[in-house]
């Protein structure tokens, strides 16, 4: 067949052509997935374009004025209050990542290598705290780091402190605690599924070409795992950043992150064109800070040769 | 190759658990000497390989690597270098990262680091490829890459763990030439293991055949192929006719047996010769065995009848039967005469050199504690 015929049948689908593309895999991937698809588009992409929306609108009293203005993100941008909101709710997002990669990897590297056959039971053990409620978790932190609490009481039965120390809670390192716990176990899967995946021979050539356990760590078993610290830390930091319960919870005055006053402006203040604007401007530095961080593991990890 | 042992090996075992992996094995390998680690898989080939290269930790004996008791030391501190059957090569490098590897901890100047791992990708003919990361790279490229990285640490004894065994038939024997080539060149120790006879027939100087954690046999190819000492050693470097024989007395060094309807051979006592009830087994290869043409004659024939053929191209394999022998003969003959075209039922002769017979010793139970 010629390239001119060839071409003649592929700008004209005939009615055979069409059944069988109906039965081709591309067909059938497209049928696998609408359900979920048009969920996503009715629940989450549409809610967006909503409230994206309403940030370049403005609120008059009960009525919703439709006239673009960006008056909304001038106030998100300038006025002290969401500034500083914004700077904090992202470096709490930011330390917590950190804290909470740092932490798990060594946990997942454990299990991935050291776990033996009982690799299952290790990350059946790390997901039990995940059974009970987010609030209750929560909350448990509070009766450990409060005035009278168990750090407390303990810390003075040692005899360590002679009365309680009280920047334990109501702060923002409460909330890197609360959060670092909460979020340990969706940070260990990731690094451990790609622990998992680095092959154990690479590691064996590494030592036979002269590196140390810990060299061969570090130029093997680390550039290889990163997609998984990758994938941990945008985790993480994607929703910490938003936060809402655990600063209420164990944040205090000085724990107050963003999600706070946008609550705020969709409640008690009622101004959700201004609350719309501060979702879109967290959404947009969430996504600038993760893809910075992204950058930089990439960039570092590349030096090391 | 001199006559300086480079590796010495005295009564390594490994159990894991109760399984013996190595069975107390002693063996010396020179300097410069091409040295092959034959067998079955699951005899403990890889383990002593592992073992040399200090993966393994050996529950009992000691290596010696020119010299320096090694089993204590981690292998980054062992003069040996290791082709991986899976050719690890790192993903995350080019070929020319790959390469410079292990020289990293050298600290040599950017040109000499530059000129050893563009020598060494000359060497296995890889050169211009430096920039080509793991992925774009065909097997038997990555083979070479591995070379490469292990040969540029200039190692006392190169390690190869099965290094062939993933390429096709065309590529293997192309590589087999050349890692030949390449062993006389550089003159380092060359530790072979593989599963493949002909493999290590080509390229060894001494072959050693493993069974069950031990070792059966260690000899130059050509004599572990014509004088195998046991039955599984010469089973599995290739075809070979098992015959009974009786004992009809022992002269010195000589055994002299009547080999059913050969007829009385006189042959050279094995080490280690024991009959049992004056019965010994005894092989002959099949291309000993020869056709006999219309009016060829030879000294020692023998008359049988072509029970069965098949046809491999440059040869044909005859199954032949003999009246008076427990079981039918097998012969390979060449295609130029028509031995493909003999039919089956065909009444033929053979001829035999009583010389060509091996005395073979009872092999030693394989024990599993």
């Amino acid at each position: 067949m010629t390239a001119a015929a060839l071409e003649t049948t592929a700008e004209t689908p005939s009615p055979s052509r069409r059944r069988a593309w109906m039965r081709s895999d591309e067909a059938r991937g497209l049928a696998m997935i609408s359900p979920t698809f048009l969920y996503a588009l009715a629940l989450l992409f549409l809610p967006v374009l909503i409230v994206i929306a309403y940030s370049f609108w403005t609120q008059n009293y009960l009525d919703i004025d439709r006239t673009f203005t960006l008056e909304n993100y001038r106030q998100a941008l300038t006025e002290p209050i969401y500034r500083d909101l914004f700077i904090r709710s992202l470096w709490i997002s930011l330390t917590v990542s950190v804290v909470t990669v740092v932490f798990s990897y060594p946990v997942a590297w454990f299990i991935s290598f050291h776990g033996g056959v009982h690799k299952n039971l290790w990350l059946f053990l790390i997901t039990v705290p995940c059974w009970t409620s987010y609030l209750l978790r929560v909350l448990s932190w509070k009766v450990i780091l409060g005035y009278g609490g168990v750090m407390n009481t303990g810390l003075i039965s040692m005899g360590l402190i002679d009365k309680p120390v009280t920047s334990l809670l109501y702060n923002s390192n409460a909330v890197v605690i609360t959060l670092v716990h909460s979020w340990a176990a969706f940070a260990i899967l990731p690094i451990y599924v790609s622990l998992q995946k680095v092959d154990r021979t690479l590691i064996e050539a590494a030592r036979d070409l002269g590196d140390s356990r810990i060299k061969a760590f570090f130029r093997i078993t680390l550039p290889l795992s990163l997609p998984g610290v990758i994938s941990a830390f945008l985790i993480v930091m994607i929703p910490t950043v938003g936060d809402y319960v655990t600063p209420r919870l164990v944040g205090g005055k000085d724990g107050v992150m963003i999600a706070t006053a946008i609550q705020a402006q969709f409640g008690k203040a009622a101004n959700w064109p201004l609350g719309a604007a501060l979702s879109v401007t967290t959404m947009v530095l969430v996504s600038l800070s993760a893809a910075a961080v992204v950058f930089a593991l990439k960039f570092t990890i590349r030096r090391i040769k | 190759m001199t006559d300086r042992a480079m590796i010495q090996i005295e009564n390594v075992s490994k159990f894991y658990g109760i399984y013996k992996a190595l069975d107390d094995v002693s063996l010396s390998i020179a300097e410069g000497e091409f040295f092959s680690l034959l067998g079955p898989s699951g005899c403990g080939k890889t383990t002593l390989l592992r073992s040399i290269a200090g993966f393994e930790n050996p529950t009992a004996g000691e290596i010696y690597i020119d010299g320096v008791p090694s089993l204590a030391l981690p292998p980054n501190r062992r003069p040996t270098n290791m082709v991986f059957q899976s050719y690890a090569i790192f993903p995350h490098l080019d070929v020319a990262e790959n390469v410079a590897y292990g020289l990293k901890r050298l600290r040599l100047s950017p040109e000499e680091e530059r000129k050893r791992v563009g020598d060494a990708l000359d060497m296995v003919r890889l050169s211009g490829l430096g920039q080509r990361k793991a992925h774009e790279l065909s097997g038997g490229q990555r083979q070479r890459v591995a070379l490469a990285r292990a040969l540029v640490m200039r190692p006392k004894v190169l390690l190869l763990d099965e290094p062939l065994s993933a390429l096709d038939k065309k590529l293997r024997e192309e590589m087999q030439v050349e890692l030949r080539t390449l062993q006389k060149a550089v003159g380092i120790t060359f530790i072979l293991v593989t599963h493949d006879q002909y493999e290590a027939l080509a390229l060894s100087d001494r072959i050693a055949v493993m069974f069950g954690g031990r070792i059966a046999q260690i000899a130059s190819p050509k004599e572990i192929y014509q004088r195998p000492r046991t039955r599984k050693v010469a089973d599995f470097l290739g075809g070979m006719n098992f015959l009974k024989a009786r004992v009809l007395g022992e002269q010195g060094n000589a055994v002299s047996i009547d080999a059913a309807r050969f007829g009385a051979v006189n042959l050279e006592k094995p080490q280690g010769f024991a009959a049992s009830n004056g019965h010994v087994t005894v092989g002959i290869r099949p291309e000993r065995l020869r056709l006999l043409w219309d009016e060829d004659r030879a000294p020692h024939e023998l008359a049988g009848r072509i029970e069965n053929r098949a046809y491999f191209g440059e040869v044909t394999h005859l199954t032949v039967g003999v009246d008076g022998l427990e079981h039918p003969l097998s012969m390979v003959e060449t295609n130029n005469f028509g031995a493909d075209d003999l039919p089956i039922g065909a009444e033929i002769r053979l001829a035999y050199d009583p010389d060509a017979f091996v005395l073979l010793a009872e092999d030693p139970p394989v024990t599993r504690v």
